[in-house]
């Protein structure tokens, strides 16, 4: 299917009701056959942003562009896109089959040839031979299956999700996370995904897009985001982190120097002598043991901690600040226990904001 | 925790005569006019002398009462189809579209309800006296049209939410132009419901007095002929006419309650 392979281009994209902003100028571009995931808390403008490149909604401003045709002006049925919705809004009064085939009776292909395809798409999402079925015979996660499905089978080059998983219970949702990045490698289309988990953001996309009060904060890699965020909502939103307020005294070898609360860090990233700026830590990079070119950040005293199967997830105060840090599944942490706290420098994150 | 047995007492005794009391004033009327139309005898009042079926056979040999019948199964019938056919386009467009004066619109379409159906009956005479349109089964159609519009319409907005709005989109998304969105998605997934709003705009059709006696002349309608056969005295004749127009309104009722049952049955599945 390299022919599904297309590109979306948003330029200057803004959506604006009334006095309030649901998406602020905002300019992305998506590679063919690329995972995307809009990924942000509730009215950060990601559901706006996939109902503009749906065409549910017009912008107040900008083009969209998808497979090098400008179609801002286009209604949602001549766009190359198929929406999976939220509530999976299937038709209520057809079969599995009709609800599967609806988009290819649209497109005038004829009856034989498009139950046929409808019963492709449903052995692709593992559901084969549900086809006669009423839609009010299906669990949950069988009638988020047919949702995609019936997108599917119009071939479209952007397949577009609306918290398509919001719905299902945990381990389901785990399960769909893996079948969604198999079917877009099989099909090799481009599909922009939209949820407010940050765990379901990193495991299946390719690209992750963080935003906020519509606005993108970071986008790139799950792991260039959890690792060196752009964004202190970046930083705060993917993943746990530990913050530290602090202000940039100086540079020297290619490394800032930060004064902090738990003293002077080296940060990799450069900064203006003088600027405010946050650093972060990731609990699995707070360090109890020195490493070579590690830096102590000062002792820390353990308060609680939980069994979290690989690990033990531990609070421990250092100089009045709470910390979350990782200890060993092997080498379980003592209540009150006070134990000297270490960071790469390569790992201390600097954030401005 | 089991909840120890409650024993019963004085107040439980008098809510079940309360209950009992308020079931005979609702069901009494009713209850004798369909007793004596079995009435061996010819004044429909106690004492009850056995039954017999000989007062139906009269009435279905009443020339004058089937027609009747036969015009309110007309008048009843195209006026409640289209009552709900105009009632869905209405209720459609003011739950999708974005207008302005939306909520104004939805009121004014509403207001009949609150005017009593003498009002609207003089109200058509004097129109229709204008428009030069005689008093005959079409006015008193287009007069239960007038009254079950709001009705309709109101009945078919409830279930226009935003899940079925949902539903449409995907429709739309997959291609589909409006005439397809309409006739292949809204007015199939509504069924229950049209079919609901239907059949209770026919049984106040079939009801209906005032309307019928004021826009009809030469052709009337079941009502407006037992209302002339009253007049000639208690018949148990008139008492089998009524059951029957009791047993056919029940029967709709019956019918809306199922399909109002399988259409919630669907909602909360589906």
């Amino acid at each position: 299917m390299a022919e599904g392979t297309k590109r979306v281009s948003l330029k200057g994209i803004a959506k604006c009701y009334g006095e309030t902003t649901a998406l602020a100028d905002t300019d992305l571009e998506i590679a063919a056959g690329e995972y995307v995931v809009l990924l942000g808390p509730s009215g950060s403008g990601k559901t706006t942003l996939l109902s503009i490149l749906g065409g549910f909604v017009e912008p107040s401003s900008g083009r969209v562009w998808i497979n090098g045709h400008d179609v801002t002006d286009l209604p949602p049925a001549r766009r190359p896109t198929a929406t999976v919705f939220q509530d999976y809004a299937l038709f209520p009064h057809m079969l599995v089959s009709a609800n599967v085939a609806f988009g290819l009776a649209m497109r005038r292909m004829n009856k034989a040839q498009r139950l046929r395809k409808a019963e492709e798409m449903l052995e692709l999402v593992g559901l084969k031979g549900f086809g006669q079925r009423g839609v009010h015979q299906l669990s949950g996660g069988q009638r988020q299956r047919v949702a995609l499905a019936r997108a599917i089978a119009v071939d479209p080059a952007v397949l577009l999700l609306d918290e398509p998983l919001g719905a299902l219970d945990l381990a389901l949702r785990r399960q769909m996370q893996e079948e969604l990045v198999r079917l877009q490698r099989q099909l090799g289309a481009t599909f922009v995904h939209v949820t407010h988990d940050q765990e379901e953001a990193m495991s299946i996309a390719d690209r992750v897009v963080v935003m906020k009060d519509g606005r993108i904060e970071d986008m790139g890699p799950p792991a260039r985001v959890y690792l060196k965020p752009a964004s202190l909502f970046a930083a705060r939103f993917m993943g746990e982190n530990n913050l530290f307020e602090g202000q940039v005294v100086g540079r020297a070898n290619g490394q800032t120097a930060v004064d902090t609360i738990v003293g002077r860090l080296l940060v990799e990233q450069p900064a203006e002598v003088g600027e405010k700026v946050h650093v972060a830590l990731r609990p699995e990079q707070l360090r109890f043991t020195a490493e070579l070119g590690a830096q102590a950040l000062g002792d820390a005293q353990i308060a609680e901690f939980s069994f979290q199967g690989t690990h033990f997830r531990v609070h421990c105060r250092l100089a009045g600040q709470e910390l979350i840090a990782r200890v060993p599944a092997e080498e379980p942490p003592l209540a009150g226990e006070v134990l000297p706290l270490y960071a790469r420098a390569g790992d201390v994150v600097l954030l401005r904001q | 925790m089991k909840a120890r047995p409650k024993r019963y007492d004085w107040a439980d005794g008098a809510a079940l005569i309360y209950v009992v009391l308020a079931m005979l004033f609702i069901f009494l009327p009713v209850g004798s006019l369909i007793l004596f139309a079995f009435q061996d005898g010819l004044a429909p009042v106690p004492p009850f002398k056995g039954p017999t079926l000989q007062w139906f056979d009269k009435v279905l040999h009443n020339r004058r009462l089937m027609e009747a019948l036969w015009n309110s199964v007309l008048v009843g019938g195209l006026s409640s189809l289209v009552a709900t056919f105009l009632g869905f386009l209405a209720a459609f467009s003011l739950a999708r579209r974005n207008w302005r004066f939306a909520q104004g619109a939805q009121l004014f379409l509403m207001a009949p309800i609150t005017v009593s159906y003498l009002i609207i009956g003089m109200g058509l005479q004097i129109t229709f006296n204008l428009m030069g349109i005689d008093r005959s089964l079409l006015a008193v159609g287009i007069g239960h049209v007038v009254i079950n519009l709001p009705l309709c319409f109101a009945i078919i907005y409830s279930q226009l939410g935003e899940h079925q709005a949902n539903i449409e989109r995907a429709a739309r998304d997959l291609g589909a132009n409006e005439w397809q969105v309409v006739t292949l998605i809204t007015a199939p997934m509504l069924w229950p419901t049209l079919l609901a709003a239907y059949f209770i705009a026919f049984t106040l059709s079939w009801d209906e007095f005032v309307i019928a006696f004021l826009l009809s002349r030469f052709d009337v309608t079941l009502p407006v002929v037992i209302w002339g056969l009253l007049r000639s005295g208690l018949s148990p004749e008139l008492n089998a006419a009524g059951t029957l127009v009791f047993a056919i309104s029940i029967a709709i009722v019956l019918a809306v309650e199922l399909l109002l049952w399988r259409g919630r049955k669907s909602v909360v599945n589906g």
